[in-house]
């Protein structure tokens, strides 16, 4: 392979002016973080709110939850990212439209809402399984108990259906984190936007790649390590996984 | 507001949208479900055959593949392939490669590893009788699985199967990325080339949405299905 292989090209200084290479990948990697846990937060309590709905009696609520999963689950996350970045300001009244568009910051905040309300969709579809998992005795005990339907979903449900979904929530959780790559799109210069600009000014195609890739593997492994720290902090006693 | 809208742009564009970005798409679909299924089964053997090398490599492959982002593998098979190109051919420079050919080989190579954990709990959820008998009838290890153990695990997986490639439907929407015309690519020219980003965004989303819930809508049927004869 006739190829250029300089690895000290990370030292050099970028041509922005803030430092060197990696100074500019790592300020990448920070971006990719701040979205994905934004984007994580918003994921995880709309996707509980819709999960919850599904599982409940209520016809209404059912519907509302089906179409909402259905809706953000069958667009492409890029399409989704278009609606909300340069169709959604079109369509609102000009004033919050023109203030839309004015938001500084608005890739940032575009990519971790569009994100976060895309995974939504999974997180609820998780939790209705993960409920919808539990022993039907567990709701009776609840009411028998004398609780009522929220206490029952707050103290007894829901810390149930949540330790039972943590694996997959994980896998989630890792794809939310992959998914930002997503708003290079939007012009978000997140890891993958920063080793793509890096490349673009020095050539350097397969360093600036290899080091982008490096920094996804070692989030990847941080999250996997911790995430199985947790599974087994709340552990349920009596369960396979239990104590 | 929507008096504002020209959506005659549409019409005007559905030639272009549909001859030429929708059958980019729905090509790219297609080949990469298909290829991603040989090489992904072709992974799930190598992580269940009895030998240790083969099933970690298989392993290390599809862990990194799915713990990389999409658009970043896209990124790199761009800039790789040709380089893979000269190396296979000897040619003196890299050679050049199609927007076709090197996101085919992206989504092949990136799919397989989805594709394969799918066809491993395929292959699994096969009772242990089953290979049994089909050695008791004198089949080799090859022809077990060609004719007793892979039919069965396709069919028992087919809907997930199903699903994947909904999703990979509309993950070749990131090839927008490259600049290649698929559909959204050939939407966004359009946009771009006549200030309609709105119409044609909008368009762009119902289409897929359409294609996407009468697809998922087809699974659910086929589960259905499936589940009775069983």
């Amino acid at each position: 392979m006739n190829y250029n292989w300089n690895w000290g090209i990370f030292f050099q200084p970028n041509p922005m002016g803030t430092g060197t290479y990696l100074d500019m990948l790592l300020s990448g990697l920070v971006l990719t973080l701040e979205t994905a846990v934004l984007a994580w937060i918003i994921a995880l309590i709309t996707g509980s709110i819709v999960g919850v709905m599904r599982t409940l009696p209520s016809k209404g609520a059912y519907w509302f939850g089906f179409c909402y999963v259905e809706f953000f689950r069958n667009m492409p996350l890029l399409v989704q990212l278009f609606l909300w970045f340069f169709v959604l300001p079109e369509i609102l009244p000009k004033a919050a439209g023109l203030w839309l568009k004015q938001l500084p910051n608005a890739p940032f905040w575009t990519a971790a809402i569009g994100i976060g309300l895309f995974m939504s969709a999974r997180v609820a579809v998780q939790l209705q399984a993960g409920i919808g998992s539990l022993p039907r005795g567990q709701k009776m005990a609840a009411t028998a108990l004398g609780l009522t339907t929220v206490q029952g979903y707050r103290y007894v449900l829901l810390p149930m259906a949540f330790r039972i979904i943590l694996p997959p929530l994980t896998s989630e959780f890792l794809n939310t984190i992959k998914n930002t790559a997503v708003a290079i799109t939007i012009g978000l210069l997140e890891l993958t936007g920063q080793a793509r600009s890096m490349q673009e000014f020095s050539f350097q195609v397969f360093e600036a790649f290899t080091a982008a890739t490096i920094l996804y593997l070692l989030v990847n492994a941080v999250v996997v390590t911790a995430m199985r720290f947790l599974e087994r902090w709340v552990a349920i006693p009596g369960y396979i996984t239990g104590k | 507001m929507l008096s504002n809208f020209d959506f005659d742009v549409i019409r005007r564009a559905l030639p272009y949208l549909f001859y030429e970005g929708m059958t980019f798409t729905l090509t790219l679909t297609a080949l990469a479900a298909f290829g991603g299924l040989v090489f992904g089964t072709a992974l799930a053997l190598m992580r269940l055959s009895g030998y240790k090398t083969l099933g970690r490599i298989a392993g290390i492959y599809v862990d990194f593949m799915r713990s990389l982002p999409l658009v970043l593998v896209i990124f790199w098979f761009y800039f790789l392939v040709p380089y893979i190109g000269q190396w296979l051919t000897g040619a003196s420079r890299p050679i050049s490669v199609g927007a076709f050919a090197s996101s085919l080989i992206t989504f092949i190579m990136f799919e397989a590893a989805y594709f394969s954990e799918i066809m491993r709990a395929g292959i699994q959820s096969i009772s242990r009788g089953q290979p049994a008998a089909a050695s008791a009838l004198g089949l080799t290890y090859a022809q077990t699985m060609r004719y007793v153990v892979l039919p069965q695990a396709f069919r028992n997986m087919l809907p997930v199967l199903i699903t994947q490639t909904i999703v990979l439907f509309q993950d070749t929407s990131l090839v927008y990325v490259l600049s290649i015309t698929d559909f959204l690519g050939a939407a966004s020219k359009v946009a771009q080339r006549d200030g309609r980003l709105v119409e044609m965004y909008l368009f762009a989303a119902v289409v897929y949405f359409t294609i996407s819930c009468i697809a998922s809508f087809g699974v659910r049927r086929l589960q259905a299905r499936i589940a009775i004869i069983r």
